[in-house]
């Protein structure tokens, strides 16, 4: 038998009040994993989707800077116009690679989920937008034949939420026509899985927005000055300039103060978690003082006891560590969709990414969390005189 | 051979400004092999002796020497402050001594075998001596035993388990404080015998403290103390 062994049956005179513990540490654990994982999740779907528009600067109609966000990457409501003419003047410049011109629009779906919902029509040229997006591939059919014509191209969610395949016939909402479906993209994890896809000059026709645009996207040459440029682009009047990097920031910035309360929650958490384990590891302590004298009676010395009752604590928080960290695992989903509710935008892709590294940290964290908790508690025992022990009723 | 020799022992506990004498210039030995009865009445200082002599406390005065090895010097421990550390007196305990209480202080979640081997943990020996363990399990009958929680013993087996665990690490001096306080007179009379035992076959010198006086004479001195004084020898 060794001390370590010594420990482990110690924790099981009281079951009940070891289990509630360990409940408490598994709690804070995937409170934390949970947390670290949605940070790193968060920002790498974010990128993500970022990187998949395929340029790397918007124009869009002069409005507030965080409804064109949320336009870039989720469609919306209230959207603004611009006159088509703008593809003209900016192809002209010599720092543009390419452009493509996009014209959303939003329809309400009452038969959209619970409540409704909205249904977002992007109109894109067949020649550019394919261009720009190389990584869109079919999983059936392909992009339409020409540039004003009735058909559509599902992304892969649309696809699977409207149940259709190629050949399929579909309702365009507010326009009461049916449209051919010509092709359904593979899913590639953006904000694209769940698009419906028209040609622009259909969209333009059935919608009555003749002659408009709400977006237009520019991918520069590899060796322009993308700054130069975009201090160009603001004197064009009435156009609001987006840059990808500002999306980016834009949407950090809103997500920013979610975070600090989810952070402000684990922190307590923690707290919670380790006046838990001091308050256990303490009783225990109050309970065996005799015991404790009488170890020490027998050979103990005071760091015998310290450390008997630290390795309590870390066995403690290591159990409900590792417990805590596959349930943060397992319940990821679970996890994701509450958070998917709390914030104000979400992009596509994998929320809560937890990987190797951040079960290594949060398992570190815990334990540290838990002997910070453990040290008086050990303290205490360790100073324990045996004769007093010996001699006291209790 | 002396084993215990007892110099001139005082102990003084303050209460408020008033000064009690637990022990009060005590002086004797132990030959190496003896059973020594320490009786009294309550608050005689019977307890207070032996935690000195077994090194559990500092003496305030006096000096004793333990197998010939000078443990606390001829010293007024109070005038000079002078206090061994409780790592001192765990070190001095390791190599001299084994301890029985009335209570028996079993550990609940261990088994027989376990509680046994209790003293063996703190002295790092983590090769478990089977051969010195399964002889003391079968000297005091508890062979069988070895494998069960104390809650499933008898309160004399729980007593011989707490002598086995005191003998584990081959004391010197096994010092027994009111072992049978816990006990019937069947089981006081087990325990009776086996000390007598282990003493004869194994020659281990036993200081027994206690109130039964059928139990304090199998030892080859008593020592009776009275208000910290010894009245006889």
């Amino acid at each position: 038998m060794n001390i370590f062994q010594l420990s482990y049956k110690n924790l099981l005179r009281r079951k009940v009040r070891t289990s509630f513990t360990v409940i408490g540490i598994i709690i804070s654990t995937w409170v934390l994993v949970t947390l670290l994982g949605f940070n790193k999740g968060y920002e790498n779907s974010l990128n993500n989707d970022i990187d998949g528009m395929g340029f790397q600067i918007v124009l869009t109609a002069k409005g507030c800077p965080y409804e064109a966000a949320t336009l870039m990457l989720k469609g919306g409501t209230g959207l603004r116009y611009m006159p088509e003419e703008i593809v003209k003047e900016v192809n002209f410049a010599e720092e543009v690679d390419k452009t493509t011109a996009m014209l959303m629009h939003a329809e309400f779906d009452p038969n959209k989920g619970e409540n409704g919902g909205t249904i977002v029509y992007l109109g894109i040229d067949p020649d550019t937008y394919p261009e720009m997006k190389p990584y869109l591939n079919f999983k059936q059919g392909n992009w339409f034949n020409e540039k004003s014509v009735n058909e559509i191209v599902l992304g892969y969610e649309a696809a699977e939420l409207e149940q259709r395949e190629i050949g399929d016939l579909m309702l365009i909402l507010g326009s009461e026509l049916e449209f051919k479906v010509v092709g359904v993209l593979n899913r590639t994890g953006t904000q694209d899985d769940g698009m419906i896809f028209l040609p622009l000059k259909t969209v333009q026709e059935i919608f009555d927005k003749k002659g408009e645009l709400t977006m237009l996207g520019i991918r520069l040459k590899r060796d322009a000055d993308i700054s130069a440029f975009e201090e160009k682009l603001y004197e064009l009047p009435d156009i609001q300039v987006v840059s990808m990097a500002q999306v980016k920031n834009t949407i950090m910035n809103l997500v920013s103060s979610a975070k600090v309360i989810v952070f402000s929650i684990a922190f307590i958490a923690f707290l919670i978690a380790m006046f838990g384990v001091l308050n256990t590891v303490l009783m225990s302590v109050f309970e065996r003082y005799q015991e404790i004298g009488i170890l020490k009676a027998m050979g103990a010395l005071p760091k015998d006891i310290f450390n008997i009752i630290l390795i309590e604590t870390a066995l403690l928080c290591s159990i409900g560590g590792i417990i805590g960290i596959i349930f943060s695992y397992l319940f990821s989903n679970v996890s994701e969709i509450a958070i998917r509710h709390f914030l104000p935008f979400t992009p596509s892709g994998s929320l809560i990414k937890v990987d190797e590294k951040i079960a290594v940290i949060s398992f570190f964290a815990i334990i540290l969390i838990g002997i910070i908790g453990g040290i008086y508690p050990a303290l205490h025992a360790s100073n324990i005189r045996p004769l007093d022990a010996i001699r006291s009723d209790s | 051979m002396n084993i215990v020799e007892a110099n001139n022992l005082v102990k003084i506990y303050a209460r408020g400004s008033e000064k009690i004498y637990a022990l009060n210039n005590i002086s004797f030995s132990i030959k190496k092999g003896e059973i020594v009865s320490v009786i009294g009445q309550s608050g005689s200082g019977k307890t207070t002796l032996v935690n000195v002599l077994g090194c559990l406390d500092n003496p305030s005065i006096g000096s004793l020497k333990i197998d010939g090895q000078e443990i606390f010097k001829n010293t007024d421990f109070v005038k000079e402050n002078l206090k061994f550390s409780e790592i001192e007196l765990t070190k001095i305990r390791r190599k001299f001594f084994g301890y029985i209480f009335q209570k028996f202080f079993l550990i609940p979640t261990l088994t027989v075998k376990e509680n046994i081997l209790l003293p063996s943990v703190f002295q790092k020996q983590f090769i478990v001596d089977e051969k010195r363990l399964n002889d003391i399990t079968e000297m005091l009958g508890i062979s069988k035993r070895q494998n069960h929680l104390p809650s499933q013993l008898s309160g004399g087996e729980m007593q011989r388990v707490a002598i086995a665990r005191a003998l584990i690490n081959n004391p010197q001096i096994l010092i027994a404080d009111e072992p049978t306080g816990n006990l019937d007179s069947k089981r006081s009379s087990e325990i009776q015998e086996l000390l007598l035992n282990l003493n004869k076959n194994h020659n281990i010198t036993i200081i027994l403290v206690t109130h039964n006086l059928e139990l304090a004479k199998i030892g080859n001195s008593i020592i009776e103390l009275f208000d910290g004084q010894i009245k006889k020898n």
